[in-house]
């Protein structure tokens, strides 16, 4: 269900890499340019894509949100997610850690270039927000019969 | 973390065992008030039945399997999330009454409610006049 996600994290070598680039990208070390819109390193909420030949599958892991007061917006291939999370921490309780992002959040996600913006499908279960982009019929594989 | 003397719930490191399995470590608001402590926790993903909290002697254990539906054949682009566990325990103070523990998760918000014992709670002292 989960396991191409876990996947990605590879033998050892992957993650040593991994952590190395991201040590690099925080020290500006990394030579390689980064993408504009891409987040900084540990920007909330996370996500994870998904994609099949027939659509790709956005997840945002933003719990005790109100999906109503979300703005979710798709322009060509650019998904962009925006919305607010308020954690009120009144002044009578003493708080001892306060881990959880509080305060508004934007995410920008560019998408396959044959995703299609008319298709595009929300729902909010859990805490996590699931955006289904179909993609156009034109870039899927496709068996020719020789008559 | 805070520096005052009394501590009333600390985190409990992971053991070996746990750690090798990689679980997600679910950021976590801790509070106090007259009445008790208040742990909230972000575990987006996780349902009610795949939801785990355990008191054991005065440790409390948070648990949860993520569930997403996915299709079979899909390929990672990108994940932030790359594991499909949250697993976080703390160690409560002795004035805490465990066994009324109170746990509710609403849209991937885990809230733990653990009150204080009653002669624990803080008492304003009346002061007659002579």
């Amino acid at each position: 269900m989960f396991g191409t996600y876990t996947g990605l994290q590879g033998n050892l070598f992957d993650q040593l890499n991994r952590l190395q680039r991201e040590l690099d990208e925080s020290f500006g070390l990394w030579p390689q340019a980064a993408e504009l819109r891409a987040p900084g390193w540990g920007s909330w909420p996370p996500i994870n894509i998904g994609a099949t030949p027939e659509r790709v599958d956005v997840y945002l892991f933003a719990p005790g949100l109100d999906p109503n007061e979300l703005d979710i917006n798709i322009q060509r291939n650019l998904l962009t997610i925006a919305g607010q999370r308020r954690i009120e921490r009144a002044e009578d309780q003493r708080w001892y850690r306060t881990e959880r992002h509080s305060g508004e959040f934007r995410r920008a996600v560019t998408l396959p270039e044959d995703a299609d913006p008319d298709r595009v499908d929300a729902s909010y279960r859990d805490g996590v927000l699931h955006v289904s982009v179909q993609r156009h019929e034109s870039s899927q594989p496709r068996r020719i019969t020789v008559s | 973390m805070n520096t005052e003397t009394r501590q009333t719930m600390t985190e409990t490191a992971p053991t070996a065992a746990r750690r090798a399995e990689e679980a997600l470590r679910p950021p976590v608001d801790i509070f106090e008030d007259a009445e008790g402590i208040t742990l909230e926790a972000d575990m987006p993903g996780v349902s009610k039945d795949r939801l785990h909290v355990q008191v054991d002697a005065n440790t409390l254990l948070i648990e949860g399997e993520v569930q997403i539906d996915l299709p079979e054949a899909a390929e990672a682009l990108y994940a932030d999330i790359r594991s499909t566990r949250y697993s976080r325990s703390f160690t409560l103070s002795n004035e805490l009454e465990t066994d009324k523990i109170d746990a509710s998760l609403n849209d991937g918000v885990l809230r733990v409610h653990i009150p204080k014992h009653p002669e624990q709670r803080p008492r304003r002292i009346e002061v007659r006049a002579g």
